[in-house]
């Protein structure tokens, strides 16, 4: 059994729910304080992880942080079809550990926004904005180019990767950092688009896609 | 240069009384928390030996300011009452928990509006707090209590998930309280034990009129739940209000009749609106006209 260190309002978090969910695995929760409670920080759970981060995940006695490498994990372990991380494509892996990386920097400018607005973190906001913005107008037109291409999602291929995933939600989130989307057609369609992968979840303040995928469905 | 009276554009009830700036256990010994109440910048300290100050840089002048239900509270003004008396935090069997303040840019008094609405519990609070085709709110019933308390009771919905320990819906009943112009309260049948209630209180801090944070207090039966859980829930549903809350509009709370068009299941509302009236609150809110 799976089993999920988890904290709810936390993006990183929500991109493994979100991936079990996609790939339909059962796991089970255990719910960490992180505010204000700073269960992270505690005694228990840095035995668990010392950088004292969220989330984690235990697999059998296996046990794994950081959520990108944990998508990595749960693909190559669980997607039968090799489809979210296609192991014997050299290129498409190299490009899925790019926009891994690319996810992270979202996560340190439009998360780190977020966590000043809403939860009174000392971050330079301005700062955080303005990166969060420079990653958005990058990633808006790789995802355009993309579409000329008929591309429905981050790397090439037909099936969406663990790249989707991890970039989604701290860019879908980002408003609550005071960043609009407004200026990104692209990103606001391929939000859409993912929120259409069959057994996608919310996460509050997540919104599902509209009724129209069920028209068309 | 001299600093602006509070008083000069703030009514004497708000200005007096005790409002909540920081949750004790998001503090540090030494550490100085900046935070703005009704505009007015203040720095919060807490100190080795656990005192505390609460500073207005503008004027240079300490504020009055005090601990209670692991909070920090302060007033720019003259208290003359004390903080809000919780009775359920005398009973033992009861997690009395700050629920993790969180900010939200609109008005204090658009929250407290939205704590009493019912309404929305199907379409935000999906599969936990309402699911479709239950959305009717059937009548309630609101009154002002003889100590000037606003109250409506007999409310009740039906609600997938009421509660983290609630196993299947249920029919909840509920009572809320609008005790202060921003301190609202509700009180929902406990899962386990119905005939006794969970209550939640929110304290709303107005940052300025289109900013505030939610300080939520928790005060849930023991009874099969631990604390990291019900911290949990009331996270996960408040975060389901934010970014409807931050995309209300206007982001002060209109006070004129007309302003709005209520149905009948907005009565609470309706009543809030009222009672902030006849209060003369306007901080947070667009003036009724005449």
């Amino acid at each position: 059994m799976i089993t999920l260190y988890d904290y709810e309002l936390s993006g990183n978090c929500y991109k493994l729910r979100l991936f079990m969910s996609m790939l339909d695995i059962e796991y089970e929760v255990i719910a960490v304080d992180f505010y204000p409670g700073k269960e992270h920080k505690s005694e228990w759970f840095l035995e668990i992880n010392p950088l004292g981060q969220l989330p984690v995940l235990e697999d059998n006695g296996f046990v794994l942080r950081d959520a990108q490498a944990i998508l990595i994990y749960l693909a190559s372990k669980y997607d039968a079809g090799g489809k979210w991380y296609p192991t014997d494509q050299p290129q498409t892996l190299g490009d899925i550990s790019q926009w891994l990386a690319f996810a992270d920097s979202i996560t340190s400018t439009s998360s780190a926004a977020r966590l000043h607005d809403g939860l009174f973190y000392d971050f330079d906001i301005e700062a955080c904005r303005a990166g969060a913005h420079r990653l958005f107008r990058i990633f808006d037109e790789h995802l355009w180019f993309a579409e000329k291409q008929n591309r429905n999602w981050i790397c090439p291929g037909d099936h969406p990767t663990i790249a989707d995933i991890a970039c989604f939600p701290y860019v879908i989130l980002s408003e609550e950092g005071g960043i609009s989307r407004q200026d990104y057609p692209a990103i606001r369609r391929w939000t859409d688009r993912v929120k259409r992968i069959p057994g996608f979840v919310v996460m509050s303040g997540v919104f599902p896609a509209g009724p129209a995928f069920k028209a068309a469905g | 240069m001299t600093a602006r009276r509070v008083n000069d554009w703030l009514e004497q009830e708000l200005l007096d009384d005790w409002h909540v700036i920081a949750d004790l256990e998001s503090m540090e010994v030494g550490i100085d928390r900046r935070t703005k109440l009704f505009g007015v910048d203040l720095v919060a300290t807490v100190f080795a030996t656990s005192e505390i100050r609460v500073e207005r840089p503008d004027t240079g002048r300490s504020v009055a300011s005090q601990k209670k239900y692991g909070f920090l509270w302060a007033s720019l003004g003259s208290p003359d009452r004390d903080v809000v008396e919780i009775s359920e935090a005398r009973e033992v069997d009861r997690h009395l928990v700050t629920g993790g303040s969180i900010a939200v840019n609109v008005s204090g008094l658009r929250l407290v509006e939205n704590f009493l609405d019912m309404g929305h519990f199907p379409f935000i609070h999906t599969d936990y707090l309402g699911v479709e085709p239950h959305t009717e709110v059937p009548p309630y019933s609101v009154e002002i209590s003889s100590d000037d308390e606003l109250w409506t009771r007999d409310c009740r919905f039906f609600q997938p998930v009421a509660s983290p320990t609630a196993k299947g819906g249920f029919m909840v009943d509920y009572v809320y309280r609008v005790i202060r112009p921003y301190t609202v309260s509700l009180y929902k049948s406990n899962p386990n034990q119905q005939e006794r209630m969970d209550s939640i209180y929110l304290f709303v801090q107005p940052v300025d009129e289109e900013n505030c944070v939610a300080h939520p207090y928790l005060c849930y039966l023991k009874d099969g739940i631990d604390e990291a859980t019900v911290r949990w829930f009331m996270q996960l549903i408040f975060a389901q209000d934010k970014p409807i809350l931050e995309n209300q509009f206007p982001k002060r709370l209109p006070l004129d009749p007309r302003a709005e068009t209520p149905i009948r299941a907005d009565a609470s509302s309706v009543f809030y609106r009222r009672w902030l009236r006849s209060h003369k609150i306007n901080y947070g809110a667009i003036t009724a006209a005449g």
